[in-house]
């Protein structure tokens, strides 16, 4: 399973090469490798989604911390992990041939790549921080995917916004799950899922269960966090289909039903998720039908389709998560297959919104046939998987321990409205008045047709075969979400209940609805008032209140003057390091003891001071530098008397860089004049003075003082024969700590592009 | 920078590759002797530094082929996947894997993980300090 999941990074790196060699067919090539991982997720639907086994594998990551790559394949992971590849086979096809000749197409393959490996990541991992790592991943690349088309300014603030609103929640989500596994003993979800009682008594329960709970909702896009998902349709529309329709946005839903067994069943839960997502629900598909932009219109209804799995999922009844597969697995097939057929609408007609469409279905009778098909799921007709799934939610709803009442008058009002939206997605661009396009309409070429029909035909398909979907595909699925095997069986036909007559009455309601469309906005023109007092507006509220923030605060502490740099830090460490000194005065014993002192040291010491004097005295550049220079090289000389031949030859090396620099900007100083006056060169004198004198403390204190036993004896004993290096300062670097090195040479390459960047932007700056 | 002087000059055609072997040389015992990735960096690094002395920009950078700001990324690159053969020899991400070799000038030769993990530091160090050379010398002309 590591494989499955690195092999789309590995791809994604070679997809550049393989879109310049083969840009025609690229996107073919690399759908390869989505078409292979399905097959080999696919053969796993025995197994796994028939017999009910459950694969791990685990790697070793950090294991001091208890971090693995774990990876566990159980019937959720393969019903997600077989959604994340098929239709990700579509995507990558369709988005060769819909982004043709576009300039940056190869890094559209790059990161939708990237996007599935780590989503694959996501819903495969058995630990909890490698879950979240591919989590932010999938954070990662929506942004840059939403954020594809960089020269536009609405795509970099959705794209913005998108990100600090998931990566907000992801934090949440980190302290949440550090303590989850704090709390339960482990970061391994095999080994949570079972410690239910115990987790759920804890007292630490309530904030565990909040803080993933935000995380949830922000990726997935529920209240008060939804407003970012109709902007995220910035992104070309393939993108949107695949991040913000069928995978991405429910990772959120994911990690709710994954962690169901282990947190859920409580009236917390059921509280937090089933009125949150209920009240989702309402609003998405509100907002959806009084829209009229193709993508916003979908957009609205996939928070509709995410706030009812959250519901479903928060009721927890085995009937409710019955339902929430189905719902799941419907929505990704029809919702995926409407996207697409936007992206058709737009690339063929350049239509973007319902209102200018209309009539298309002649010219391109497959589209309008397959987009029909896709819409009768999403409307929940009988006989398309979407049927099946809304009647077990409306059956789920009904039988709903907590709250029944509200959640079943929201299901209906959705249902309602539901049908609507797919009335307005599958009767509005095609049938009735024709509507002059900006381009001629034609029917779109097999790469965009793929992924409509045949995911359309699968919404037929499965409800057709509902008793087979659930053995071989959901069944499994449906035990992992609720801990244990579940009795309900799904079909087609239930006879003529309660749930039957809602869908009956909410389908008559709805195309009512449906043929009032332009009233009905009118008439619900108030809400915009609403919208001025929304989440979106606090969210616009407080990234302006962070950046007035850090104007203010960037005026105070970095206002340009090095001086000033050099004080305020300088400054916090005589605070900091002398309180704790003073803090811990009694434990320190101050030894002066001068018997093996060497005439050489005597010398170098002297120096030093005397280079130190006249750097501070002097009234000429050129013998400040020299000056400093000396004390450099003092001070490499220091290193090597005292063997450090490692820090002395770097040392060296560094007064020499520092001399190269130096005479390269010497030009650029203004003249060496005394601009301050006295009383500031006494203040300057103080501080320094402060300085030398906590730093001498704090080496003399150091010297004689031992807290803990020093690790050198180990890295002395271990250099040789565990690292293969005689040179301990070396092996210390790239062996035994290599981790912080790393970091190090990050930052070192930072700091060479902060370097060039200043460079860069100011001659830019004198050229304008 | 168009120096003038002739010893600068000349010394520094003959400096510049003994420099260059010395800091490889560095580079590849820093394992057991003083060295390692970084102080051979800064040597090369300067190298590079005194062509720039007696030559100009555009000569120095035609003479070093690579962007620097490629190094870094290269460099990053190198140390980072230096980790992985770890991983794949079910250890813990950058445990260090060696293989002892019997070559046939160097005889027995080691090499190991922190070796390649050396030469992405080095490369980062040369393109650190090269970036902001070069530019601050760009800026200058």
């Amino acid at each position: 399973m590591l494989l499955a999941v690195l092999s789309g990074f590995l791809v994604a790196a070679l997809a550049p090469l393989v879109h310049r060699l083969q840009p025609r067919f690229g996107g073919w090539l690399l759908a390869l490798l989505p078409a292979a991982l399905f097959i080999w997720f696919a053969s796993h639907l025995r197994a796994v989604g028939h017999d009910g086994e459950v694969l791990l594998q685990s790697w070793q990551w950090i294991p001091s911390l208890g971090i693995h790559l774990a990876f566990r394949l159980d019937g959720l992971s393969l019903l997600f992990a077989l959604l994340i590849s098929g239709i990700g086979f579509f995507i990558v096809a369709y988005a060769g041939r819909y982004l043709e000749g576009h300039r940056d197409q190869g890094r559209l393959y790059v990161l939708l790549l990237c996007f599935m490996a780590s989503m694959l990541g996501l819903v495969l991992s058995d630990n909890l921080i490698s879950l979240f790592v591919f989590w932010e991943l999938t954070s990662i690349t929506s942004y840059l995917l939403v954020g594809f088309n960089h020269a536009s300014k609405p795509a970099r603030l959705s794209a913005r916004q998108g990100l600090f609103v998931t990566v907000a929640g992801g934090l949440a989500l980190m302290t949440g799950l550090v303590m989850l596994g704090m709390v339960g003993g482990s970061y391994e979800l095999s080994e949570l899922l079972t410690e239910r009682e115990a987790l759920t008594s804890h007292a630490l329960y309530a904030p565990i269960l909040l803080l993933i709970v935000v995380g949830a909702f922000t990726k997935s896009a529920q209240f008060p966090f939804h407003f970012w998902l109709p902007n995220a349709m910035a992104a070309p529309t393939p993108v949107s289909a695949y991040l913000h329709s069928a995978t991405m946005v429910k990772a959120g839903v994911y990690l709710l039903a994954r962690l169901q067994p282990a947190l859920g069943g409580t009236e917390l839960w059921t509280a937090v998720l089933g009125l949150a997502g209920a009240f989702t629900m309402f609003l998405g598909v509100f907002l959806a039908v009084r829209s009229t932009g193709i993508k916003r219109v979908l957009a609205y209804s996939t928070v509709m389709a995410l706030g009812t799995l959250t519901m479903l999922i928060g009721i927890g009844t085995e009937l409710a998560l019955t339902a929430a597969m189905a719902f799941l697995l419907a929505h990704s097939l029809y919702k995926g297959a409407l996207f697409l057929v936007a992206g058709i609408i737009d690339h063929e007609t350049g239509s973007k919104d319902f209102l200018d469409t209309g009539g298309l279905g002649k010219a391109m009778p497959v589209t309008a046939l397959f987009a029909g098909v896709a819409a009768l799921s999403l409307g929940g007709i009988i006989p398309l998987f979407g049927f099946v799934a809304k009647e077990l939610m409306f059956e789920a709803v009904l039988d709903a321990p907590l709250f029944s009442g509200i959640l079943a008058t929201l299901a209906v009002a959705s249902a309602v409205m539901g049908v609507t939206v797919a009335a307005i997605v599958g009767l509005k661009p095609w049938y009735g008045q024709r509507v002059q396009t900006k381009k001629s309409p034609h029917e779109a070429p097999p790469a965009l047709l793929a992924g409509p029909v045949v995911l359309a035909t699968l919404s037929l398909l499965l409800g057709l075969a509902a008793p087979q979907t659930q053995s071989w595909l959901l069944g499994a699925a449906i035990t992992a979400v609720n801990g244990a095997p579940v009795e309900k069986s799904i079909s087609l036909w239930h006879g003529i209940n309660l749930p039957l007559m809602l869908s009956a009455a909410s389908l008559a309601l709805g195309l009512l609805l449906y043929a009032g469309w332009a009233l009905f906005r009118r008439g619900t023109r108030f809400v915009d008032l609403l919208a001025k007092i929304g989440p979106e507006q606090i969210y616009e509220r407080s990234i302006d209140g962070i950046t007035r923030l850090s104007a203010w605060q960037t005026r105070m502490l970095q206002n340009g003057y090095l001086r000033y740099y050099l004080m305020i830090i300088l400054g916090s460490t005589i605070v900091l390091v002398g309180s704790q000194l003073f803090a811990f005065r009694d434990h320190i014993t101050l030894l002066f003891d001068f018997s093996d002192l060497r005439l050489y040291e005597v010398v170098v010491a002297g120096v030093l001071a005397s280079a130190v004097l006249m750097a501070v005295l002097t009234s000429s550049r050129l013998s400040a530098v020299a000056s400093l220079g000396a004390i450099g090289f003092t001070v490499a000389l220091v290193y090597v008397l005292f063997s450090a031949p490692d820090l002395g030859i770097t040392q060296v090396l560094i007064e020499t860089l520092t001399v190269i620099l130096l005479v390269l900007v010497l030009f650029r100083l203004p003249r060496f004049i005394k601009l301050s006056p006295t009383h500031l060169r006494l203040r300057d004198a103080g501080l320094a003075l402060a300085v030398g004198a906590t730093m001498t403390l704090l080496m003399l204190s150091v010297n004689n003082t031992y807290y803990f036993p020093s690790i050198s004896e180990y890295h002395i004993a271990e250099s040789a024969p565990a690292a293969y290096g005689r040179n301990i300062v070396n092996v210390i670097l790239v062996d035994f700590r290599t981790l912080d090195t790393l970091g190090e040479i990050f930052v070192l390459a930072l700091a060479a592009i902060g370097v060039l960047a200043m460079i860069r932007f100011r001659a830019e700056d004198k050229d304008t | 920078m168009n120096s003038l002087s002739l010893v600068l000059r000349t010394t520094g055609y003959f400096l510049l590759p003994l420099l260059l072997i010395f800091s490889v040389f560095l580079l590849l015992r820093g394992h057991d002797e003083p060295g390692g990735g970084f102080i051979a960096g800064l040597v090369a690094a300067a190298a590079v530094c005194l062509h720039l002395f007696f030559t100009d920009v555009p000569s120095t950078r035609k003479l070093i082929h690579i962007d620097p700001r490629d190094l870094l990324g290269w460099g990053l690159f190198l140390a980072t996947v230096s980790g992985v053969p770890g991983v794949f020899m079910g250890d813990a991400f950058f445990t260090s894997q060696w293989v002892e070799l019997t070559l046939p000038i160097l005889g027995e030769t080691k090499l190991g993980t922190p070796l390649l993990f050396d030469i992405g530091v080095y490369a980062v160090v040369i393109g650190t300090v090269l970036t902001i050379v070069l530019s601050l010398a760009e800026a200058e002309e």
